[in-house]
């Protein structure tokens, strides 16, 4: 077994070179729904971040009493408790932005880096590293989130965080607002572009071919 | 006897293996159990301060809607700001005896005050209607009624619609429309409250010079003074504001009320 790794690098790691999104394609369909500002790409990601940590804590405290047979239930259970909770928080205190953000603070339940994370590191370490795991994977997951929801903010409205960047042509200045940034579409390229940048920086990421395409194709008569 | 002290209870409970059928059984009914208490806990603790939420972005609509009509917040100050909230009875087309604001939501406790609707009747997907309706009205120096504000409901393709139709005097020409409640897709029908879409209603027109119910919502673009433009890809959306304006303007709706308005008789 490999040395275990230190707590600072169990945060710090998913940040960029284990980055849940941009490496494991995790959570992106609500990357891509949620980014249209850099305030609700915000709130959500910390509503996941909020939720991926104390499901990390909850699941990890349990961990030896959780009966296999039915364990992924068990954790769905707890990580849909929680993010109830949280959205009702969240239309209680924040009720603007939970109506912008409507029923994908509902599908972070479905989200797969919240599982992913309970099943393959909170069952088998204790409450501190998990939460700590937990509290890195939340934020890889809201730095591309920001990222993200900053690029379309910025080119779809010319704003960031609502305040006016760039002078759009409505309110006499130069900027035609993209509206294709405010489309879903824009999101997928916007996150393959990422994925891309990243990838060419850091060659260690590029996953090796489990299918080599063959020399010649197929003979299909 | 076994013993039952609850604390070994539990530490025999704890040791049994984790594939033992009691041990998931047990699990399975406390993880349960606790999360129902939270998930219960927090939407009971929290309901007051979101329906408090609720009703202050149906109150900010509703003044929106009556900001939003040109000549409206002149008339308005004229009045001393406010409008008169009337409960009228939706069969007799006249102001309701013995209820009142206050105690209207009491009185649609009552099943009698509600009449059921016949399929051919209920286009709006309401099933019952109740026979009392809260309305409000802006009367003008001589008393007449200038603009009228009506509650509308019905179906829509996902969930419930709720919206307030402003009418103006003539009880004929669309003042505005503001959307209360709406559940509907978000991007496609959820669009049906965006501003946009709400402002070219003002200025049309509800019914020929016949009587008869001529709006709806047009697929595509509107051609007539009676047509508002449609939505692209929510054409069931669509379709239902047109079945609810239909409902809500018709004989089963505030028709009878609007009747009796022209007449002068209110």
């Amino acid at each position: 077994m490999p040395a275990r790794a230190s707590l600072w690098s169990t945060l710090t790691d998913p940040l960029v070179h284990q980055n849940p999104v941009t490496l494991q394609i995790l959570g992106i369909c609500s990357a891509l729904a949620v980014t249209t500002s850099v305030a609700t790409a915000l709130t959500m990601s910390a509503a996941l971040t909020a939720v991926l940590v104390m499901s990390a804590g909850l699941i990890s405290l349990i961990r030896h009493h959780i009966p296999g047979s039915i364990r992924l239930i068990v954790q769905i259970v707890i990580v849909a408790s929680l993010v109830i909770v949280i959205d009702q928080i969240l239309q209680a205190y924040l009720f603007e932005i939970s109506q912008k953000l409507s029923v994908f603070v509902s599908l972070i339940t479905t989200n797969c880096l919240v599982l992913g994370r309970t099943e393959s590191f909170s069952r088998h370490n204790p409450p501190g590293r998990s939460m700590v795991d937990a509290l890195g994977n939340g934020l890889g997951y809201s730095l591309v989130l920001v990222v993200i929801g900053s690029v379309r903010e910025l080119f779809g409205a010319g704003s960031l965080l609502g305040l006016q960047v760039f002078q759009t042509v409505d309110q006499g200045g130069w900027f035609t607002p993209l509206s294709l940034m405010l489309l879903a579409p824009s999101a997928f390229f916007l996150l393959g572009g990422l994925v891309w940048i990243l990838r060419t920086l850091l060659p260690d990421q590029t996953e090796t071919l489990e299918l080599l395409s063959p020399d010649k194709p197929e003979d299909l008569s | 006897m076994a013993d039952m002290n609850p604390i070994t209870v539990w530490r025999k409970l704890l040791a049994l293996p984790n594939e033992s059928r009691t041990k998931t059984l047990v699990m399975a009914f406390l993880v349960s159990a606790i999360c129902a208490l939270g998930v219960s806990g927090a939407t009971v603790i929290l309901r007051p301060i979101q329906a408090a939420n609720r009703a202050a972005e149906q109150q900010a609509r509703l003044e929106g809607l009556i900001a939003g009509i040109p000549g409206m917040s002149e008339l308005l100050a004229a009045e001393g700001g406010s409008l008169s909230t009337v409960v009228v009875d939706l069969t007799e087309a006249k102001a309701a005896t013995g209820v009142t604001p206050a105690t209207l939501s009491v009185a649609l406790e009552d099943n009698a005050n509600w009449t059921g609707l016949s399929e051919g009747q209920d286009i709006a997907g309401l099933g019952q209607r109740p026979n009392y309706a809260q309305v409000y009205f802006l009367r003008g120096a001589d008393g007449e009624i200038s603009l009228a504000l009506l509650p509308i409901s019905g179906a829509g393709y996902v969930g419930p619609i709720d919206a307030i139709l402003a009418l103006r005097g003539d009880m004929n020409t669309i003042a505005g429309l503001a959307v209360l409640g709406q559940s509907e897709t978000p991007g496609l029908g959820g669009r049906i409250e965006e501003p946009a879409w709400l402002s070219q209603w003002r200025g049309k027109e509800i019914a020929d010079a016949s009587g008869a119910v001529r709006f709806a919502v047009a697929k595509g673009r509107a051609s007539s003074e009676f047509e508002v433009d449609g939505i692209t890809g929510a054409t069931r959306t669509s379709s239902a504001v047109t079945r609810i304006m239909r409902f809500w303007l018709g004989p089963d709706g505030y028709g009878p009320l609007i009747d009796a308005i022209q007449r002068g008789e209110f």
